[in-house]
């Protein structure tokens, strides 16, 4: 979406000539109040008359909407989308002061290694849980609904089957000590505990389901979350800006750094349910319909 | 040259054995840290109070929920008290919290135990590794509760039977049972009979997982073979085992009421625990059949919602196939750098706060605003007046009840009452009648259950009354005394 801008149309050009070329600082407060607009991410568009009037301008007249993308790259943010559904929607270039940093997230994941891999871990699990087939992501009417618990027991059941399959090929698991970090990772979250009883009667933060339920309400004050109830240590819906925000920048950052580290994520070919569909993940995604088979 | 190490084989059992080892270390441990505490603990015998914490929670567990952690310090009491019986209930309960808390290792980030051990690598070098478990863990509940459950560890340790198949090993306790049963050795079945069931539980507690991982993702679980094979499996255990508990049930019950004659009382209460012990197998037996019956509906079910949705046009990222599940068995080192990345571009912006040394300075500065303790101030309310529109007014009630204060010996005519009343007050009269006519019937019983001493009553006697504004009949208006005291007394007494 960002590095698309459209050319203004030749035609359309000659028409209004003299206001595509001559920006005027009215035209900049507007780009700019669209941007600002864009970093109030739980505003929807349809509640606020100037909001859609500035998204019907930006979709409208491609000056404006380059005038926009400039002031959001000066900014130091990256326009995901612009559309009448998502609002703005804008995401924080890399060391941006928009940036989320881990140490302002969680103070213990500062210092400790285990717990920053834990709360990188939750966040990651709960797109997983909110988007579990590749369709799911790709598809823009989709709407995920996840639960604290249920992030929390769909990554202990991944890791059971880790340890399962350790324990049938004889490898013995347990790392060397004094080596924290060589242990395999899903031995440190099968490790912690997943929930704990506190004095005060909250939810113990150090616990699987408190860094989850932490991750959630973040995404849910990002305004990638909507919550919908309290079952099941709380529910949660995804809104469009998080499908666009996991498929456009965290999925593809991350499986960069993946194949950094030289894991090519391949299947295994063992028999399997439900053989992937013929249109379904054709170079992206070799094998993406079994996930759990790999 | 000799090698260091006996072969691989020989060091894996070796590991086996002291991982086995290293989690009875715990319960040891009790005993040794009981010193440290402060007070006399040393009459606590700690070691057995953790095995019998982890008896109550293994036997509470369901498919659903743990054990609720209240309840087993409860249960935990009746034990602790009884290895100190002249100590205070107080440090009784703090003996058997102290004791559960450190089952679930409360004090440390993981809630778990690690031990150490050392194994040779094949190339000969002596590693040491860290072995991590846990005795009790916190599962959470409905509702946001926290429930507790013990690990297969804690079962293994607690049975005692280390890295045994679950189904063998329940056929070799029932057999045991039975040939138990038959030598009429009871304390011994009961023994066999409670293994029965902690591998009852295990063995509902690995299909929960099933089940469970199904409803999140079809594709989690083996669908093909490997589920329908062990719902095969677990329907025929289940009616398998039902016989054979129904059979043993009718042995026992037998010998429980045979044994009462020849062996005694506690003979024929150990059969009787015995009978409760194996209606339990077979409630659990009920429950996980019950499940098994309803997994393949689920399945179904799921797989229509997740399987057959019509593809999306694109392709996507595949997150779980190709993100998570790889990162997971990465060292930590590794899966920390893609988690990061994946933290840095998902979570979104933070519109960060931005402050002018002016507003800081001011706003330091400011004195805090009184706290309105009393809230904000009532407006005053507007009353209107509303029109007395009262038949009789307050005097003339007055002058009415003064009329009627009658002595109880001497009740009057009704025609005497409105004929004094017309003399004082044209209007009095109507008052008269009005309270004369209520009393014809009064309200007896409320007066006795209020306690009431004086109650007027009027009687009709047939006599017609004569009076220019009235008609009717000329009543007898009478004060009746209520025995008070003795009312009072009845309903004490009732009460």
């Amino acid at each position: 979406m960002t590095d698309f801008v459209p050319e203004p149309d030749p035609d359309e050009g000659l028409g209004s000539k003299s206001s595509a070329h001559q920006v005027t600082p009215a035209d900049a407060a507007d780009a700019a109040r669209l941007v600002s607009f864009g970093l109030h991410p739980k505003l929807a568009p349809a509640r606020d008359a100037e909001y859609t009037e500035l998204l019907r301008r930006y979709l409208e007249e491609p000056a404006f909407a380059r005038l926009a993308d400039a002031v959001a790259t000066g900014l130091g943010l990256v326009v995901l989308e612009v559309s009448t559904r998502a609002g703005m929607a804008l995401a924080a270039a890399e060391d941006s002061v928009f940036a989320v940093r881990m140490g302002d997230y969680a103070r213990r994941a500062g210092a400790d290694s285990t717990d920053r891999f834990l709360h990188g871990l939750a966040h990651l699990a709960c797109a997983a849980m909110a988007f579990p087939r590749p369709e799911d992501l790709a598809d823009d009417g989709y709407i995920g609904r996840i639960t604290v618990n249920g992030v929390d027991s769909f990554v202990r059941q991944a890791c059971r089957r880790l340890e399962e399959r350790a324990e049938a090929e004889g490898e013995n698991t347990d790392p060397a000590t004094g080596a924290p970090g060589l242990e395999a990772a899903w031995r440190a979250y099968a490790r912690r505990s997943a929930t704990g009883a506190t004095k005060d009667a909250r939810r113990l933060s150090g616990s699987t389901t408190g860094i989850i339920a932490k991750a959630v309400a973040f995404l849910a004050d990002s305004g990638f979350l909507q919550r919908t109830g309290d079952d099941a240590g709380g529910t949660y819906r995804t809104t469009a800006r998080y499908q666009l925000q996991v498929r456009d920048m965290a999925g593809s950052a991350a499986m960069a750094e993946l194949l950094e580290l030289g894991v090519v994520p391949v299947s295994d070919g063992t028999a399997s349910l439900l053989p992937p569909p013929e249109e379904d993940g054709l170079e992206l995604a070799p094998d993406a319909g079994l996930p759990f088979h790999s | 040259m000799p090698s260091p190490a006996p072969g691989p084989a020989a060091d894996e059992g070796l590991a086996r054995r002291l991982r086995a080892l290293a989690c009875t270390a715990p319960l040891h441990d009790l005993d040794t840290r009981k010193a440290n505490l402060a007070g006399e603990y040393s009459t606590y015998e700690m070691a057995e109070l953790a095995l019998a914490a982890i008896d109550l929670v293994t036997l509470q567990m369901d498919f659903d929920t743990g054990a609720d952690h209240e309840q087993v310090v409860a249960k935990l009491l009746p034990r602790v008290a009884a290895q100190a019986p002249t100590r205070d209930p107080a440090e009784h309960q703090r003996v058997a919290r102290w004791v559960l808390e450190n089952m679930i290792n409360v004090g440390s980030v993981d809630r778990g135990f690690r031990a150490v051990y050392g194994t040779f690598d094949p190339d000969g070098t002596y590693v040491r590794r860290d072995y991590d478990f846990k005795l009790i863990e916190e599962v959470p509940g409905p509702g946001g509760s926290v429930y507790l459950r013990t690990t297969d560890e804690a079962v293994n340790v607690l049975v005692g039977a280390l890295d045994t198949d679950v189904t063998s090993a329940q056929i070799a306790a029932e057999v045991k049972l039975e040939v138990l049963i038959s030598r009429g050795r009871l304390a011994d079945a009961q023994l066999a009979a409670e293994q029965a069931r902690y591998r009852t539980v295990q063995y509902a507690e690995a299909l929960r997982r099933t089940l469970e991982a199904t409803r999140r993702d079809v594709r989690a679980v083996d669908w093909l073979s490997a589920v329908p094979d062990m719902i095969s499996e677990a329907l025929d255990h289940v009616a398998d085992r039902y016989r054979h508990e129904n059979a043993i049930l009718t042995n026992i019950r037998k010998a429980r009421d045979e044994a009462a004659s020849e062996r005694g009382p506690d003979h024929k209460r150990r059969a009787a625990e015995l009978v409760d012990i194996v209606k339990d197998c077979i409630r659990r037996h009920t429950q996980l059949q019950s499940r098994l019956l309803e997994a393949g509906p689920l399945f179904r079910a799921e797989q229509d919602r997740q399987a057959f949705a019509p593809p999306a046009a694109r392709a996507g990222l595949d997150l779980y196939g190709q993100l998570l599940a790889p990162v997971l068995p990465l060292p930590l080192e590794a899966a920390t750098r893609v988690t990061d990345a994946f933290f840095a571009r998902g979570t979104g912006l933070r519109t960060p706060g931005a402050v002018r040394l002016g507003d800081l300075t001011d706003m330091l500065l400011t004195p805090p605003a009184p706290r309105e303790h009393l809230g904000a101030e009532m407006p005053e309310p507007d009353l209107v007046a509303t029109p007395d529109d009262s038949r009789f007014s307050e005097e003339q009630l007055a002058a009415a009840m003064e009329l009627l204060e009658l002595p109880p010996d001497a009740p009057r005519r009704l025609s005497g009452l409105l004929a004094d009343a017309r003399r004082r007050d044209p209007d009095l009269p109507y008052l008269i009648a009005l309270l004369a006519v209520h009393a014809a019937s009064p309200p007896v019983g409320t007066a006795y259950r209020q306690g009431e001493e004086r109650l007027l009553f009027a009687v009709d006697d047939g006599t017609p009354l004569d009076d220019p504004e009235f008609g009717g009949a000329d009543l007898i208006v009478g004060t009746a005394l209520l025995d008070a005291a003795g009312m009072a007394a009845d309903r004490t007494e009732a009460a």
